[in-house]
């Protein structure tokens, strides 16, 4: 293949394999920069050329590639990339998660429940039809009888197969000794199953075949769009995962380098990490001296001189020496067990809360219950035959099952969800909407959260554009992130020949003679300036260039979002209070607090500082949502009544957020926080919806008029009212 | 009303024919890239690739 770009081969792929039928060896890969259908057709087209693959087809939806070779021999992932790359395209190799494929199957079993319920609605409705206008006209009791034995036919194994969602949940909340909503729906469904394979065994004139069968259809639809969206949403929190490329550089006994994916490099290996790249494992230094930017570790930006024998943290990258590490347990380095200790702590208070829909189910049943009850006994006293009044007061609890009160949540919830996903907000956990809702305090981690991860120059206008192409040429040699940000603002493209990199020290080149320096102020002999500058800029690290006499000193520092002040103030307007928690020393961190205007904040704070200043906002009766990104900041985020992490986050931190934003943007904090606030209200509004269908329906029945026709009715009425009430959540603009 | 002994049971046999094409689109994962699938109809193109292949 003529289009095959230069690219050293030794990275690892076995990883991502997995054996297909008939021998055929699979790999996914996600794709990035597929926008529309013409892209995937593009890609599919130029693979089915190949005739070593048999299958290649693109999921749209989810960004992905899924290749098959004919067998093992011909398996060759870089050929795949590097035809990608010919298209336009970048791939990075990808593994289904476990968690993923299981929920893709527990999706599959929901939409196969629905379709055999909603197979068994049709038919059955078609029956009742015939019988409630049978009644009027004269059907006879035979055929009613007949009619009554296939609806209980198609019903009973339909509720057996597609209430089992609903049945699991009942059991086992029951077995934790709680009531959700799902006791309630449960309870109704058989009860309605029960009385009418009664009322049919004994040629009765009321069967709610079609009532029992109905609910549970209404209801699978909600958990089906729930469980579609939420699959959604870790479809793309994964692709983000596969495009961070956590890949390291294993050095093999023999001394060969192997570049394998972070998650199968094992304790007691060697890893190779060179300047500039991400440190992907945890571990103690063998060899090698740098600097490391520990920022999305521990939130502190100044750069930490690192030696032999120093132990180093997944996540933060190495500046500018090469270092060999021996890998670790991740549990066994001090500063990764003090925070997993703090997370199964923090884990362990947040467990308290009820969702919204469990409590009101804890309200509702006791009442419905006790009507249903008090309804036996009148009846009774009124001088009914006990087994009249028993099928009257069971039509009491079939007519008040929660069908609209089961829709109530979960159908704003996935209107939400849904609203929030357009403005690229990933929603983790269905009721972090509704905890959402109730805050009344922001806090943010200070580095990677209210500032961009990538640095830029501070000092940009007082720097002389000459001098900043020179830099930035020079610059262009060094992978070091700080020389990266100088070729980025120098716009330059020509490096210059013959550049010497002393480690730890700077650049040096010679152009026309002239001797060309970057690097430290003491390198290029710039003290007195940088000393200058450090007082305008105390937060920025300096970097400093010498050209002959020319001197200049580049402050260099994370920017704070462009929307970051814009979003405070939007927080503010909302009535929320506002803090900054920070690892990082105070001088930047209380820089940053007085441009955005917080009055609130801390520096220098441990993770265990941050958690207890959170249980001490918990103690005011504070709702806190916790902002942040680095490992420092994952207790902190388990810990708060809700949490929001950037996807430039580190995965400790992003597994514990209930919300991931996703772009440079902060603006999505304030809109998660108005969506959820008018989805509780929605919410809400719903469960008194059904309140009041109770308050309307239940009557009807305790006086005996329930027949079930009328069930059906009132059944699918008040769920269409609640569901259309829902979709307002998709319009949450402007200020609510 | 005799007639209803026909009727009934091929009422039901066309539901269930219903009910077997949606389990077997599932089961052949039409519903796994519903975006994909609702631009492939569309797109004018008589050779694209895995019906030639499969």
């Amino acid at each position: 293949m003529s289009t095959v770009l230069p690219r050293p081969d030794n990275r690892d792929f076995s990883h991502y394999l997995t054996p297909a039928p008939e021998d055929r060896v699979r790999m996914d890969f996600v794709v990035d920069g597929i926008h529309c259908a013409a892209c995937a057709a593009r890609i599919e087209r130029a693979f089915a050329q190949e005739p070593e693959l048999s299958v290649a087809r693109v999921n749209l939806t989810e960004k992905r590639l899924t290749v098959e070779w004919n067998d093992a021999k011909q398996v060759d992932p870089p050929q795949v990339l590097a035809r990608l790359e010919a298209l336009g395209f970048t791939g990075y190799p990808f593994r289904v998660a476990e968690r993923e494929a299981s929920e893709k199957a527990e999706e599959q079993r929901l939409i196969r429940a629905l379709g055999v319920a909603g197979f068994a609605m049709m038919n059955i409705m078609l029956l009742s039809v015939s019988v409630w206008s049978g009644n009027e006209t004269g059907l006879s009791r035979e055929a009613r009888d007949f009619f009554h034995w296939i609806s209980a036919l198609i019903a009973l194994p339909t509720a057996a197969y597609s209430g089992r969602p609903f049945f699991d949940s009942a059991i086992r909340s029951l077995k934790a000794r709680a009531v959700n909503m799902d006791v309630p729906i449960s309870l109704g469904i058989l009860l309605a199953l029960g009385i009418s394979v009664w009322e049919t065994t004994h040629s009765g004139e009321h069967a709610y075949f079609d009532g029992a069968v109905m609910l549970i259809f209404f209801l699978l639809i909600g958990r089906v769009l729930d469980q579609m969206m939420m699959r959604k949403t870790r479809a793309v929190a994964s692709n983000l995962a596969a495009l961070r490329a956590e890949t390291v550089t294993r050095i093999l006994p023999d001394g060969t380098l192997k570049e394998v994916a972070a998650a199968t490099v094992e304790p007691g290996q060697l890893v190779l990490v060179r300047p500039g790249e991400r440190i992907g494992v945890d571990g103690l230094i063998e060899r090698g001296t740098s600097d490391i930017d520990q920022s999305l570790v521990t939130g502190e930006t100044a750069h930490q001189a690192v030696q032999p024998g120093m132990d180093v943290h997944a996540g933060t990258m190495n500046l500018s020496g090469t270092l060999e590490i021996r890998v670790r347990h991740a549990a066994a380095s001090t500063l990764l067990a003090r925070i997993e200790a703090l997370l199964a702590h923090a884990t362990e208070k947040r467990a308290g809360y009820v969702r919204l829909a469990d409590r009101a189910a804890r309200a509702y049943a006791p009442v419905v219950h006790t009507a249903a009850a008090l309804t036996f006994i009148g009846w009774m006293l009124w001088g009914l035959s006990w087994q009249s009044a028993l099928l009257i007061s069971v039509t009491v609890l079939i007519i008040t099952c929660p069908c609209a009160l089961g829709l109530a949540i979960p159908a704003v919830q996935v209107v939400a969800s849904g609203a929030m996903f357009r403005r690229s907000i990933l929603l983790h956990a269905g009721d972090a909407l509704e905890r959402l809702a109730e805050v009344d305090t922001v806090v943010f981690d200070k580095t990677g959260t209210l500032t961009l991860p990538e640095p830029v120059i501070a000092n940009r206008k007082e720097i002389p554009d000459r001098l900043l192409t020179i830099a930035g040429r020079l610059a262009l040699s060094s992978r070091h992130p700080l020389a990266v940000a100088i070729a980025k603002a120098g716009g330059a493209d020509n490096p210059f020949r013959d550049v010497r990199e002393t480690p730890g020290q700077g650049l040096e080149a010679e152009d026309s003679r002239v001797k060309i320096r970057l690097g430290s102020p003491a390198f290029c002999g710039a003290e007195a300036e940088a000393k200058a500058v450090s007082l305008a800029y105390p937060e920025a690290s300096l970097i400093a260039m010498r050209c002959e006499t020319d001197v200049a000193v580049f402050a260099i520092r994370q920017p704070l979002r462009a929307d970051a002040r814009a979003t405070i103030e939007m927080l503010k307007g909302l009535g929320l209070s506002v803090e900054i928690l920070s690892g990082d020393r105070e001088i930047p961190v209380a820089s940053v607090a007085k441009t955005l205007g917080i009055e609130h904040w801390q520096a220098s704070i441990e993770p265990g500082g941050k958690v207890a200043r959170l249980e001490e906002l918990r103690a005011q009766g504070r709702k806190v949502l916790m902002v942040g990104d680095g490992i420092n900041d994952a207790p902190a985020l388990a810990a708060a009544h809700v949490s929001i992490s950037p996807v430039s986050a580190t995965d400790l931190a992003q597994a514990q957020a209930d919300l991931l934003v996703m772009g440079a943007s902060l603006a999505p904090v304030a809109d998660a926080i108005r969506i959820a606030r008018k989805a509780r209200r929605l919410m809400t509004q719903n469960l008194w919806l059904a309140v009041i269908y109770n308050a309307i329906a239940v009557p009807i029945a305790i006086a005996g008029l329930a027949t079930p026709f009328v069930a059906a009715i009132a059944m699918s009425g008040s769920s269409l009212i609640v569901t259309t009430n829902a979709m307002r959540a998709r319009f949450a603009e402007g200020n609510s | 009303m005799n007639i209803l002994v026909i009727l009934i049971p091929m009422a039901l046999a066309m539901g269930a024919l219903g009910l077997g094409a949606f389990l077997w689109s599932i089961k052949s994962r039409q519903f796994e890239d519903i975006e994909g699938a609702s631009w492939r109809v569309i797109l004018d193109d008589d050779d694209l690739p895995d019906e030639a292949k499969r």
